[in-house]
């Protein structure tokens, strides 16, 4: 009680403080990686995008990125609509390869191998990259089965071992105990949140080692935000991450590496505490503290 | 009252003409569900008197005698079932093709454009054509076996009269087209993202079309096939030309076979009353069947809707 009344009391004056500008620098909680178990020696550098061009038919949508993407780390793409950060994710698993009329130039390596070569395996491709949409997409079938059908396209296990890994997915994704009782109900009948973490839980179960995410929570409340949050601080651990976000704050939060787009062009990329706190460019500047964008 | 400096006659003469439109459109929907109320209470007038127990357990009588539907509801039956087996797999494998691979090729566009034709192509015509190329010519040919299998060959003779698998392709014929346009439409409506989530995890397309697509537009798939059966349960024009008629019991798919239009055909036209008397029985047979089939196949769809 005394610590409520006292946090209270606090924040009477310190409202009164603030300095009342017309325009003030957004207040963006960057988080402190300074005491974090990983260290700048590990860093491994598991994806290269190099001089990468996209186009669709005849319109160009990237020019000529280059940026390193490192393993066990969040990388947040930022930038205003219709820059071409999902459009740079859609990359990374060629998934545009599903559209007649789109395609890529340059390079992009994973593991130092090419994936822009013509010829390769596009499904083993996506059994390492795998991708969660802005919407939240189950397929209409139960929530076990939404998770074990991925697993059977790659592995041929006996069912306690399949029933464990949905049960190990469920829970990485922070959802085995709100599904727990009703593993065979339909995967359409979850909450918007509960899917999401649904597609999470698919596409971890399949053992990745990249996981890309368009506008996970775009479409979802804040609660169920921050518990995705939560959830990419908890898999970064594991996988390398990338995010495409028209939160800031999001970005600012999750992400270790940020890089700003406009126009197609990679404005700005490095540590997301330098980029949010003492941007190079000042373009990146005026879109992290909201005056442009 | 008005806050707002309203022209009143603006206002009453927009209600006015509103009320003219709204009687005018009650009207017309009255009208129109007048004449189906007037057939179902004539079917149900005519025909309810003369369902017995007989209808179902005797065959065809021959004039001035009594008897049942029962050679021409299991002739039916048999070669509705026979048709939709035929028609669907290919209506629904096209729909397919179209919906899935061939989505911008010009092949789909064309298909779709002979189909739409082969949708509204008068039955008699469907009728006429599968009696030029199964019931008029006589066909006989033999397929050898290896070995001594079936005494070395199987001789197969087809046409040259009326028979039960001219009357069932002709009713395949008219299956296809409606199967392949709902399986086009229900897996088109099937969102691109649900697609492209199943692509994402690696999967190979034609385990994304069967195992997502397919499943996600099922009900609407089969809303469509049920349809399809509704709509040729009651078809007379091609099986005038194929199946013709049978006054007596027979499953025999090389010979003219019973089935329930023709017999109303015949029967309804007669001067002897029992033949009339099953002519209301059998229209009454078959007008409740397909209204039975028809609210099953909607409440399907519906159902769907609500769930996706």
């Amino acid at each position: 009680m005394d610590r409520i009344k006292m946090e209270s009391a606090d924040s009477v004056p310190g409202r009164d403080e603030r300095p009342k500008l017309p325009t003030m620098k957004a207040e963006l909680m960057v988080r402190d990686t300074s005491g974090d178990d990983s260290t700048a020696q590990d860093l491994h550098e598991k994806m290269t995008l190099r001089n990468l061009n996209f186009f669709y038919g005849n319109s160009q949508a990237l020019f000529n990125l280059n940026l390193p993407l490192y393993d066990r780390r969040v990388t947040a793409f930022i930038g205003p609509s219709g820059c071409g950060k999902s459009t740079m994710l859609r990359v990374l698993n060629r998934m545009y390869d599903l559209y007649p009329g789109q395609r890529a130039e340059g390079e992009v390596t994973l593991e130092g191998e090419s994936i822009l070569r013509q010829g390769l395996d596009l499904n083993l491709l996506r059994s390492r990259v795998g991708m969660v949409f802005q919407k939240p997409t189950p397929f209409p079938m139960s929530i076990y089965d939404n998770i074990a059908f991925g697993i059977k396209l790659y592995e041929k296990l006996p069912k306690s071992e399949i029933d464990a890994r949905v049960e190990d997915c469920l829970r990485k994704s922070a959802l085995w105990d709100e599904v727990k009782d009703k593993l065979h109900a339909n995967g359409m009948s979850l909450s918007g949140g509960q899917q999401q973490r649904l597609c999470i839980a698919r596409t971890v179960a399949i053992r990745p080692e990249v996981i890309l995410l368009d506008e996970p929570c775009s479409a979802l409340d804040p609660i169920s935000t921050a518990a995705i949050e939560d959830l990419l601080l908890e898999l970064r651990k594991d996988y390398m991450i990338v995010i495409v976000t028209h939160n800031m704050q999001q970005a600012a939060r999750v992400s270790d590496y940020t890089a700003f787009m406009v126009l197609g062009k990679l404005i700005e990329f490095g540590e997301t505490q330098q980029v949010f706190t003492r941007p190079g460019q000042k373009q990146t500047e005026e879109y992290v503290t909201g005056r442009f964008g | 009252m008005s806050a707002v400096n309203m022209d009143m006659r603006l206002y009453a003469s927009r209600k006015l003409r509103n009320s003219v439109m709204m009687t005018l459109c009650v009207a017309a929907a009255g009208i129109g569900l007048m004449w189906l109320a007037l057939i179902l209470g004539t079917l149900l007038f005519e025909g309810v008197t003369g369902v017995e127990l007989k209808v179902f357990t005797e065959m065809t009588p021959p004039p001035g005698d009594s008897g049942g539907l029962l050679n021409a509801i299991v002739g039916s039956l048999f070669m509705t079932v026979l048709g939709t087996l035929m028609g669907t797999p290919i209506g629904i494998l096209a729909g397919t093709y179209m919906a899935e691979y061939g989505r911008n090729s010009k092949l789909t566009t064309f298909v779709r454009f002979i189909n739409d034709i082969l949708l509204s192509a008068p039955s008699i015509v469907i009728g006429l054509f599968v009696y030029t190329i199964l019931v008029a010519p006589h066909i006989e040919f033999a397929i050898p076996m290896p070995g001594n299998l079936f005494g070395g060959a199987i001789n197969v003779e087809l046409g040259g009269h009326f028979s039960g698998l001219a009357g069932a392709v002709a009713l395949a014929i008219i299956v296809i087209p409606v199967v392949v346009r709902t399986t086009e439409d229900m897996l088109n409506l099937v969102p691109v993202h649900l697609r492209e989530a199943a692509s994402a995890l690696g999967m190979p397309r034609s385990l994304v079309i069967r195992h997502v697509a397919y499943r996600a537009a099922r009900a609407g798939i089969i809303t469509g096939v049920l349809l399809a059966v509704a709509r040729i349960s009651g078809e007379t024009a091609p099986l005038l030309f194929t199946a013709l008629n049978n006054q007596f019991w027979s499953l025999e798919l090389n010979h003219p076979l019973a089935n329930l239009p023709v017999v109303i055909f015949q029967y309804a036209m007669s001067p002897y009353e029992e033949w009339q008397r099953l002519a209301w029985v059998g229209a009454l047979l078959i007008t409740s069947a397909v209204l039975m089939l028809s609210i099953f196949a909607r409440t399907l769809g519906t159902q769907r809707s609500k769930n996706g």
